[in-house]
């Protein structure tokens, strides 16, 4: 033992369509529990023109210390917002097309916040399929 | 007609567009007219960011698209024209462009703007904006999704909208 404390889990902001991103934060909280959904906090698009989105952004990174903004659409408005913030903020990460095997990934994982999000974005990856239970090929 | 939607949205590229309308529409470009983007490669990269390789980009500013819009207009597939806010329409609509209807996709709350509807919010100067342009002949219905029913401006300018 070094006797170092462990530096605290890396945040991240949770940023999508309509309710998209408050339920897959409580369903993380169901499945991870409240310690792990604790790292993640919601923002929603609903009504926010784009600059007012970024406002919105900006004021929850600097908020929260997120070091990470999971979004929903590569081309929505949330993304667009992630990346002016993470033009302000340096070594913001910004991940596209979030999926609950993404953000319980993330949320229960520890290392460095490079490592969390390669984890992250290869559960999120594995976690897209198709059951093909009882389905006929021919 | 090659341009089948001129939108007001202050989002201008998003998911509303790229999916909620580029789908049913089949759009294969969209025209995003805005001076400051236009004049940013670092705006444009961030606009082109995720929109499907079969949807094609282009960026004006007020006066290049005063200048290309006959061309996009005579384009064989079907596009989009966007602005972020009411000028940029009212400076194409007076500038000369033939543009028959527009679209309020959204335009969201704001200091110094009143609801309109749940998707529109606007100040004294943008409802200037809108009346002007349809004294020029252009329809003006506020419509943020194919699925919803258009309102017409009357209606939006009245609050009567939903």
């Amino acid at each position: 033992m070094t006797g170092a404390s462990s530096p605290a889990p890396a945040r991240a902001i949770v940023a999508a369509h309509a309710d998209l991103a408050a339920g897959l934060v409580g369903a993380v909280a169901r499945i991870a529990g409240d310690a792990a959904a604790a790292r993640l906090v919601a923002l929603t698009n609903h009504s926010l023109g784009g600059a007012e989105l970024v406002d919105a952004m900006r004021d929850a990174v600097q908020s929260s210390g997120a070091a990470v903004v999971f979004t929903d659409l590569p081309a929505g408005s949330c993304t667009v917002a992630a990346r002016r913030v993470a033009r302000e903020v340096p070594g913001l990460a910004v991940v596209c097309g979030t999926n609950l095997p993404m953000l319980l990934a993330f949320a229960l994982g520890t290392g460095s916040v490079h490592a969390q999000v390669q984890l992250a974005m290869e559960k999120g990856r594995a976690g897209v399929l198709v059951a093909e239970e009882g389905a006929r090929g021919d | 007609m090659a341009i089948e939607g001129y939108r007001i949205d202050d989002r201008l590229i998003h998911g509303q567009v790229v999916v909620g309308w580029g789908q049913p529409l089949a759009l294969a470009f969209v025209v995003l007219v805005d001076d400051e983007v236009a004049a940013s490669d670092w705006e444009k990269d961030l606009y082109r960011m995720g929109v499907p390789p079969e949807m094609q980009v282009h960026f004006e500013s007020v006066a290049s698209a005063l200048e290309h819009l006959a061309d996009y207009q005579a384009m064989p597939v079907p596009g989009l024209l966007l602005t972020g806010d009411t000028a940029a329409m009212r400076a194409l609509v007076e500038g000369g462009a033939a543009i028959p209807r527009v679209n309020l996709g959204g335009i969201h709350h704001r200091a110094g703007r009143v609801p309109r509807l749940r998707y529109v919010f606007l100040s004294p100067d943008e409802e200037a904006d809108l009346r002007a342009i349809a004294a020029r002949g252009v329809v003006v219905t506020a419509q943020d999704v194919p699925a919803a029913t258009p309102v017409a401006l009357d209606a939006v300018l009245a609050g009567h909208g939903e």
